[in-house]
């Protein structure tokens, strides 16, 4: 049971909230992370926050905000970071879904929700965000195309067919969750988490995503040449 | 000059070596015969020089000082590799044990802050 589910975006119910953690990695984010987990909030009570040595009082913030926050000693990379709140949630008492939520206020609460909500409703145990399922997202030409040879680059490894390899909306059932083990600290933990649950072959889907670049964001994306190193990571180990 | 072709076969072993291989205690041993080979090669081309340049024209190399050039190339290259693996290995088990370590203040603080949730429902 693989593949597209029906265009459907109710969101999860309150109970299935209730069981839902929310883990979202955090290096400098001041500016919008108060904001991002407030938000979050209103319909997921649970947010753990690890705070990846943020030198800006991010971590102050998000936890003002009513986050669980955990701290890295010092900067460690994103993949570090998720990997610690996932293995943190996971094992909270009655945690029945995890959500990987980005810090920049880049992905939208009603997505997460209507994420959990398909997972609750027709049994995926994966749930991955797409920005490219349909057109509401224009992340530029040059994004898209380097987004597109990342995807095609992560189902030639891990045969599973995804539109968007480096998407960080995801909505895990606690199974799935408890089979991720990132290695990659780096960037390059978007194509080794795909893996990972592709080799569990657990039921998983994807779900379009709409993404909000604003100018914050866009200011602090992602450098073209950093899929070098992204493939590096992954090719030696 | 068929001492090209050992060359190319070396390097492109060392590509191998940074790409497919896994640390372990095979390697270790591999690495330290290596080292024992290189030093007693050393020795014995130190004290009998003429047999560097005796094997340099037996390989078609010309003069010993460049077979010398050439295998410490090799040899710098090799271990710049090895170095590299071994700070990938080091970064990996840093942010283990970092994990480990926030991970249990998580579940002491947690734990500490259930406790006195519940005396303070107790007190008066």
């Amino acid at each position: 049971m693989t593949g597209m589910p029906e265009q459907s975006s109710t969101p999860a119910s309150v109970e299935a909230l209730a069981t839902t953690w929310a883990v979202i990695p955090l290096y400098n984010e001041a500016a919008v992370v108060g904001d991002v987990i407030r938000e979050l909030r209103e319909s997921i009570p649970n947010v753990v926050c690890v705070d990846d040595g943020s030198r800006d009082g991010s971590a102050e913030i998000a936890e003002a905000a009513g986050a669980r926050v955990l701290r890295h000693p010092h900067n460690m990379g994103q993949g570090a970071a998720l990997q610690t709140g996932i293995a943190y949630a996971r094992t909270q008492p009655g945690c029945q879904y995890v959500v990987t939520f980005d810090a920049d206020g880049q992905h939208r609460v009603e997505d997460a929700l209507a994420m959990v909500g398909l997972s609750e409703r027709d049994g995926y145990a994966i749930v991955l965000g797409s920005r490219f399922l349909d057109d509401r997202t224009d992340p530029g030409f040059r994004k898209r195309l380097v987004l597109k040879l990342a995807a095609a680059v992560t189902n030639a490894a891990t045969g599973m067919t995804l539109t968007d390899a480096h998407n960080g909306l995801r909505a895990l059932r606690v199974d799935a969750a408890h089979v991720v083990n990132l290695q990659q600290d780096r960037m390059a933990h978007a194509s080794e988490i795909v893996a990972q649950l592709g080799r569990s072959g657990l039921p998983w889907a994807e779900f379009p995503v709409h993404i909000r670049y604003t100018d914050y964001s866009k200011a602090k994306g992602q450098s073209m040449l950093n899929s070098i190193n992204i493939v590096v990571d992954l090719v030696i180990r | 000059m068929w001492f090209q072709l050992v060359l190319v076969v070396a390097l492109v072993l060392i590509g191998a070596y940074l790409l497919l291989s896994k640390p372990g205690a095979r390697h270790l041993a591999v690495r330290r015969v290596i080292m024992l080979i290189s030093l007693l090669a050393g020795v014995t081309v130190i004290i009998w020089p003429g047999l560097l340049t005796q094997l340099a024209r037996l390989v078609g190399v010309g003069r010993g000082v460049d077979l010398l050039f050439y295998l410490a190339l090799v040899a710098g290259l090799l271990y710049v590799v090895n170095e590299y693996k071994r700070s990938v290995m080091l970064a990996r088990a840093n942010t283990h044990l970092a994990r480990e370590l926030v991970l249990t203040e998580a579940r002491l603080t947690d734990r500490i802050s259930a406790l006195e949730a519940r005396l303070d429902e107790r007190a008066p």
